[in-house]
């Protein structure tokens, strides 16, 4: 079976969508969020190197590393924020973090 | 000087008024006092030189006030024999209450306002005797009025004097709306509102039609209904009278002065004034002298069986007006004016005493807890005798004079006039029954067993001033209370044997000078003196009838009234409420009154006002953020999803309509 554009792009929806689901349907941790920005952010990422290949253009690729660069940074800044979160709250739970309710 | 009348009691009620608090109690009363005792002398200066003397009419100008197209109202002082009159019976009565109130009120301890509000009064009433137009005389009426509600409501810590304040002013809106209206009417009749061009015109205006309220009328009776009907209100007439009662819940010497002498003599005065109006309506003269004739009989008889002595003595005040006005009805404009002259002194006499009656009694009102005073406080009861014997009629004191003369007057009018003859019955029934109550009050106060002095002033009356190391025994009353009852007593006396040649009698053309206005065929005051002799002696006998029967009732056989009243008790009961004349009123207008004003303020400003005002914007704005609050839970997956739904559609809109 020869592997096309189509399959890729699947694998980066699905990967989306379970990013997404992730998000939205957690009621646990936090920590479960942000792993789902980071499989929305690879799921982008799929895509951009898979374009790049099927049409010989290397952009896409380099923006995927720059991606790839600020991800972790952002991960890196979410987990500092968590950690200073839990230090005050004592408590990283979803259920608990609704201080911005009106 | 006319000026200085005037204006000296407003300058009293300034310095007092504003000035009262620095000044301290006793400068305010030497102050106002004093005022009150120049505009006196001046006013008796006054009454010499226009009245007795030879000056005719005097109209010092004092400024324009209204022009306004044909309407011109003037500030201006009418200087006449009638109001030199008034001017006398008002500055000399009030001086003599301000001077009476420094011991009668000296233990208030808002003595200043009380001051300022008998200045302000007497500056009021003294604008509307002067006044040369109706607007000028409709301020000094309204002026009265307030100065009236103010003096009722001064101890407005009682709810009672608030709400008998209310009631005087309230049903004097009832007469001034009148009284308003007909000025209007007069003003459209002869484009003028000054007197001296009304009077003018009034000859011009008999039997004229005008449409007014969707029918044709008698233009000058339509006009001259109108106006009495704001005598009626201002003097408490028929109808109309039971603010009066209700208005002794003020200081006495605001009695004496307001409800007796001055204020409710304001619409009498209106009469004679407006006489040359009044002279071209006979059918409103005749609806006068049935008022009056009614009012005479009727507040005599609520009188025969009151008990707080203020009130026996303010219904004496309402059927007295009553008289004045059935003078007035039936022509006699002078006897009018007569009565009500020899009236201010023996009834401001007689209401000056009830109060040191009172202040004696440490401020007990009611007759049942009196008894025996005579030798308690004899000045007091000599006093108040010399005011009863004037009141009813006692030979060659005033009231013999002028009301006996109004009797005669209302018999010679009934040979030609209906009316006349109803006031001519009323006004002998009521000499009678007049006779009665006040010897009545008389025996009930000063003699008989002296009753348990003093046990009952503690629990109502207005003792908020009283301290409690009172002894209870009856006492005289001061030297400055003394000196006014005194003065007024000689008034009393000789008033009516002094005046009555100049009020009614020969001097009458000399003394009046055409201040009192009479058509061509008015010669009652000849009338008079050719009645039926015998007619001349029946006030007298029905004086003396009465005097019988009371001394009978309360002296002879006491007990006696006690037992009539147990035999007719439904007739007892008739007087005693007044012919239940407030529970009418009550019925008939207070209480829809009150039920269409709860309506207006729950229905329609709370509800259709507030709802969909102030209070429904603000209960929609809380509304709508109510459900906006839901939408912000807090949690950071429910903003999530609202993004991704925003972009979803975002990018839904732009698949299935293209980018542009």
């Amino acid at each position: 079976m020869d592997i096309g554009l189509s399959h890729y792009l699947t694998v980066a929806a699905i990967m989306f969508t379970l990013g997404v689901a992730g998000i939205i349907l957690n009621r646990k941790n936090i920590i479960i969020i942000l792993m789902s920005v980071e499989l929305i952010l690879l799921s982008v990422n799929i895509n951009l190197v898979s374009f790049s290949h099927f049409l010989g253009d290397l952009t896409g690729q380099v923006f995927s590393l720059f991606i790839l660069t600020v991800a972790a940074a952002e991960a890196a800044i979410g987990l500092a924020i968590l950690v200073t979160y839990f230090r005050n709250r004592g408590s990283i739970a979803v259920e608990d973090i609704n201080m911005m309710k009106g | 000087m006319y000026i200085a009348i005037v204006f000296l009691p407003l300058l009293g009620f300034l310095i007092a008024g504003i000035f009262g608090r620095f000044l301290g109690a006793r400068p305010s009363e030497i102050i106002t006092t004093s005022l009150l005792f120049v505009s006196a002398l001046l006013s008796w200066i006054t009454f010499v030189q226009s009245g007795l003397g030879h000056q005719a009419l005097s109209v010092p100008m004092l400024g324009h006030w209204i022009v306004s197209g044909a309407l011109r109202i003037d500030w201006a002082l009418r200087i006449d024999s009638l109001t030199s009159v008034m001017l006398v019976v008002v500055t000399s009565v009030s001086s003599l209450v301000h001077l009476y109130s420094i011991g009668y009120m000296h233990e208030d301890p808002s003595r200043q306002r009380f001051f300022a509000y008998l200045s302000l009064f007497t500056f009021a009433m003294l604008m509307l005797v002067t006044a040369d137009n109706l607007v000028q005389m409709f301020f000094g009426w309204e002026g009265v009025g307030l100065a009236s509600y103010l003096l009722i409501g001064f101890w407005y810590e009682k709810p009672s004097a608030c709400a008998a304040a209310i009631k005087a002013f309230v049903v004097n809106r009832v007469g001034d709306f009148g009284f308003a209206l007909g000025i209007f009417l007069v003003f459209v009749l002869t484009g003028s509102v000054s007197f001296a061009s009304i009077f003018a015109a009034a000859p011009g205006l008999a039997h004229k039609a005008i449409h007014i309220f969707g029918m044709d009328v008698d233009a000058m009776t339509i006009t001259c209904l109108l106006l009495f009907m704001g005598a009626m209100g201002k003097s408490a007439q028929f109808l109309l009278h039971t603010w009066l009662p209700d208005a002794m819940e003020g200081p006495t010497p605001v009695s004496a002065l307001i409800h007796a002498a001055t204020m409710v003599t304001a619409g009498v005065f209106m009469v004679a004034r407006l006489s040359p109006l009044f002279e071209q309506a006979p059918d409103a003269l005749a609806f006068v002298t049935v008022v009056g004739g009614t009012t005479a009989f009727f507040a005599a008889t609520v009188g025969l069986v009151q008990n707080d002595i203020k009130r026996v003595i303010a219904y004496s005040t309402c059927s007295q007006l009553g008289y004045m006005f059935v003078a007035l009805g039936i022509g006699g404009y002078s006897l009018g004016v007569f009565h009500l002259f020899t009236h201010a002194f023996f009834k401001a006499l007689l209401f000056l005493g009830a109060g040191s009656v009172i202040h004696a009694m440490h401020h007990e009102q009611d007759m049942r807890n009196m008894g025996g005073l005579r030798t308690k406080i004899p000045l007091t009861f000599w006093m108040m005798t010399i005011g009863t014997l004037a009141l009813t009629g006692f030979p060659f004191t005033a009231g013999y004079y002028s009301k006996d003369a109004i009797i005669e007057a209302s018999y010679a009018a009934a040979l030609h006039n209906v009316s006349a003859g109803y006031g001519f019955v009323m006004t002998v029934i009521a000499a009678g029954l007049t006779s009665f109550y006040s010897w009545r009050l008389v025996f009930m106060t000063f003699f008989g067993k002296s009753a348990d002095h003093g046990h009952a002033h503690h629990d109502a009356h207005h003792d908020h001033a009283h301290s409690h190391e009172h002894h209870h025994e009856p006492h005289e009353s001061p030297l400055v209370m003394l000196i006014p009852l005194m003065l007024l007593s000689i008034g009393a006396l000789v008033a009516g044997y002094v005046f009555e040649g100049h009020f009614v009698g020969h001097e009458f053309d000399e003394f009046w000078k055409g201040a009192i206005g009479l058509s061509k065929d008015n010669h009652l005051l000849h009338e008079m003196h050719e009645i039926p002799s015998y007619i001349g002696y029946v006030p007298t006998v029905m004086m003396v009838g009465g005097f019988i029967v009371s001394y009978l009732m309360y002296i002879v056989y006491p007990g006696s009234a006690h037992n009539l009243a147990k035999a007719n008790p439904l007739l007892y009961k008739f007087l005693l409420n007044k012919w239940y004349f407030d529970e009418l009123y009550h019925f008939i207008f207070v209480r829809p009154a009150l039920y269409i004003g709860r309506v207006f303020w729950k229905k329609g400003d709370g509800a259709l006002i507030d709802g969909l005002g102030p209070d429904g914007i603000s209960a929609r704005v809380l509304d709508v953020s109510r459900r906006a609050v839901i939408l912000q839970s807090g949690y950071v997956y429910h903003y999530a999803f609202a993004m991704l739904v925003g972009v979803a559609l975002i990018i839904t809109y732009y698949l299935v309509g293209g980018v542009h």
